[in-house]
């Protein structure tokens, strides 16, 4: 046998394999690859059970209740302060969020008004819990697609908001800090001024991040084009957050219905992306951490005087009624439909997580993807267990 | 609709109010004459929320006349609730609670008394929409009779309802017709029971009294819990 160039080699090889699609009709046999529940790309406990035709997936479904903690049974049974205490944890990287939208629900059926500086505080700490998950999430989507420093960055710079938290409410992850009728504390000294410096050093990780990412042949490979949600798709599954501004979709609850928050007194502005695929998700997201920390900044110079805590009975009996608060949390759309028959405890409350929702459009997604771009885009749609699983 | 901002003007707020309600009645006008005698119940409630509850049989309509009719392409949820009172008591303020082993259900009130927009029945299914081009979101009631508990399913329609039927199906036993695949979500394939309906007992706490309880003692020097609103402190 003659010696043949590795290039001879290839183009017989490749030609071989031409043959072979056009003469023979090739039978493959499908597959069933399990994805999880214990997978770095899942984020927790989400299964996902994928037929494949080669590496192609032909039909995924997602499998959760594996962290399922029956938060709606469970409310009904403890008074209203004690409720907080729970949904903390539905979204576990971005606490401080979880708890407003609930209180605003009380609040609106007691109607009961936080004092003003009680509501500057709520969504100083909002953004706060906004950067926080999301600058996780900046880091984590490098991760997926075999970047490692943007998650020690991420990991690092989270750090200095989440000691921001910590000094304000005493907790670092589940600060239980909102209450009906205001807030557990006001801020302590010094704090102000801390938490610009910290604000400074996220948007210099959010530059490192840029710099890292975007532009990476790599990531843009992995990501551009991959995971595209038209948008009236989007909207029928009820995906919210950055997963259905990065279809073209110019909605923010923060804008359009400020239930509560004082986001309409700032000089911020929505960031949408026309693609729908996994970089636009990823680059709104981007916009949207350094827009929280502008946002920040205007909060700490324009906070106004005063108390924290409205006159509330000590005992809290909610009037009966029925109401629905919804607010733009980090990962989407969070609501509480709280139900109350004037006793102690609510008397059903329906948890509208926003995970829920944008995790839903994967049967439809994920049909037809290669197996590799499962990792990025369920990294791109950016989910928490707790907030599926609840 | 900021109702709790500090500085924006009395009478931008008034406004908004009037605007955002005007939107609402004419949404609700629209909604009454497309379905008719379907809508059996409303509630408005003035520059906040829509309710609308309607006949079982208009439920896939009232979805479809929603979405492709009037432009509420986004969907938010569906659920449902229970109205019976849970025979186990309310846990936290019923004393009863606090003894084992007494005849619970002949304390406790179980008269049905449904919500905003009435009703008639156990269970309802409601569902909420949104018009996202002009901000508005409105609740969709649904009596499901409890001989039948069934109702269209609306994926057809919102695609997203998918998911949440399938929780409702598993939560509260309601089924939908049309589902491509009703089977459980959350809980494990040979799951019994339906966990939110209110006679599904929360086991641990009939088996041990909350410790939480404690929190809604009277405090020293309160003569009666009630009167006790001068504390500006929340329970806590």
């Amino acid at each position: 046998m003659t010696a043949i160039s590795d290039r001879e080699q290839l183009s017989y090889i490749a030609a071989q394999a031409a043959d072979a699609r056009v003469n023979v009709e090739i039978e493959t046999e499908g597959m069933t690859l399990n994805i999880g529940p214990q997978h770095p790309a899942t984020h927790g406990t989400l299964r996902i059970v994928a037929k494949l035709d080669g590496e192609q997936v032909i039909a995924a479904d997602p499998i959760m209740g594996y962290m399922h903690r029956g938060y709606e049974k469970l409310a009904e049974v403890r008074t209203y302060p004690q409720v907080t205490t729970l949904i903390n944890r539905i979204d576990w990287v971005g606490s401080f969020a979880n708890e407003v939208p609930f209180i605003l629900a009380a609040e609106k059926l007691m109607d009961v008004e936080a004092p003003p500086r009680a509501a500057w505080i709520r969504t100083i700490l909002f953004e706060m819990s906004r950067i926080a998950n999301i600058s996780l999430f900046l880091g984590d989507m490098g991760l997926q697609v075999g970047a490692v420093t943007p998650a020690f960055f991420a990991f690092r710079d989270r750090e200095h908001v989440l000691n921001q938290i910590e000094a304000a409410t005493g907790g670092r992850f589940h600060p239980n800090f909102d209450r009906i009728g205001g807030l557990k504390d006001d801020l302590p000294a010094g704090w102000i001024a801390e938490t610009k410096r910290a604000m400074k050093k996220i948007r210099n990780f959010c530059d490192e991040i840029e710099g890292l990412l975007q532009g990476n042949e790599i990531f843009e490979a992995r990501c551009r084009g991959i995971g595209v949600i038209p948008a009236d798709v989007g909207l029928s599954y009820g995906l919210s957050g950055a997963n259905i501004r990065a279809s073209g979709v110019d909605w923010d609850t923060r804008r359009d219905n400020p239930c509560g928050l004082v986001h309409n007194e700032l000089d911020w502005k929505v960031w949408t992306h026309p693609d729908g695929d996994s970089f636009a998700r990823f680059w709104v997201r981007l916009q949207e951490v350094r827009e929280s920390t502008k946002m920040v900044d205007q909060l700490c110079d324009g906070l106004p005087s005063g108390p924290v805590m409205a006159k509330v009975p000590r005992i809290i009996k909610v009037p009966a009624g029925e109401a629905y608060v919804e607010t733009e949390n980090p990962l989407g759309v969070m609501g509480y439909y709280v139900v109350s028959k004037g006793d102690l405890t609510p008397y059903r409350v329906k948890i509208r997580s926003a995970s829920f929702n944008n995790i839903s459009i994967t049967p439809w997604l994920l049909k037809g993807v290669y197996v590799p771009d499962i990792v990025t885009i369920l990294g791109s749609l950016y989910f928490i267990l707790g907030d599926i699983d609840r | 609709m900021s109702r709790l901002s500090s500085t924006d003007t009395p009478v931008e707020e008034e406004a908004e109010v009037v605007e955002s309600d005007e939107a609402r009645e004419a949404l609700l006008a629209k909604i009454q004459t497309e379905l008719g005698d379907a809508v059996v119940g409303s509630h408005l409630s003035a520059g906040d929320d829509l309710w609308v509850r309607v006949d079982r049989s208009a439920w896939a309509a009232a979805g479809a006349y929603l979405k492709t009719g009037l432009g509420f392409e986004y969907f938010n949820f569906l659920s449902a609730i229970d109205w019976k009172p849970s025979p186990f008591g309310r846990d936290m303020d019923a004393q009863v609670d606090l003894s084992l082993g007494h005849d619970e259900a002949s304390e406790i009130d179980m008269a049905i008394e449904q919500g905003v927009a009435g009703g008639d029945t156990r269970f309802q299914v409601f569902a909420r929409v949104n018009d996202i081009v002009n901000g508005l979101g409105v609740t969709l009631k649904a009596d499901v009779p409890d001989d039948d508990l069934s109702i269209d399913s609306w994926v057809t329609v919102y695609a997203g309802a998918n998911w949440h039927e399938r929780e409702c199906w598993e939560m509260y036993g309601i089924s939908f017709e049309g589902h491509p695949g009703l089977r459980h979500i959350y809980l494990p394939a040979g799951f019994e029971g339906n966990p939110l309906r209110k006679d599904y007992p929360l086991l641990a706490r009939r088996l041990k009294p909350w410790p939480g309880i404690v929190d809604v003692e009277q405090m020293p020097g309160d003569d009666d819990p009630a009167d006790a609103a001068e504390t500006t402190e929340a329970a806590e």
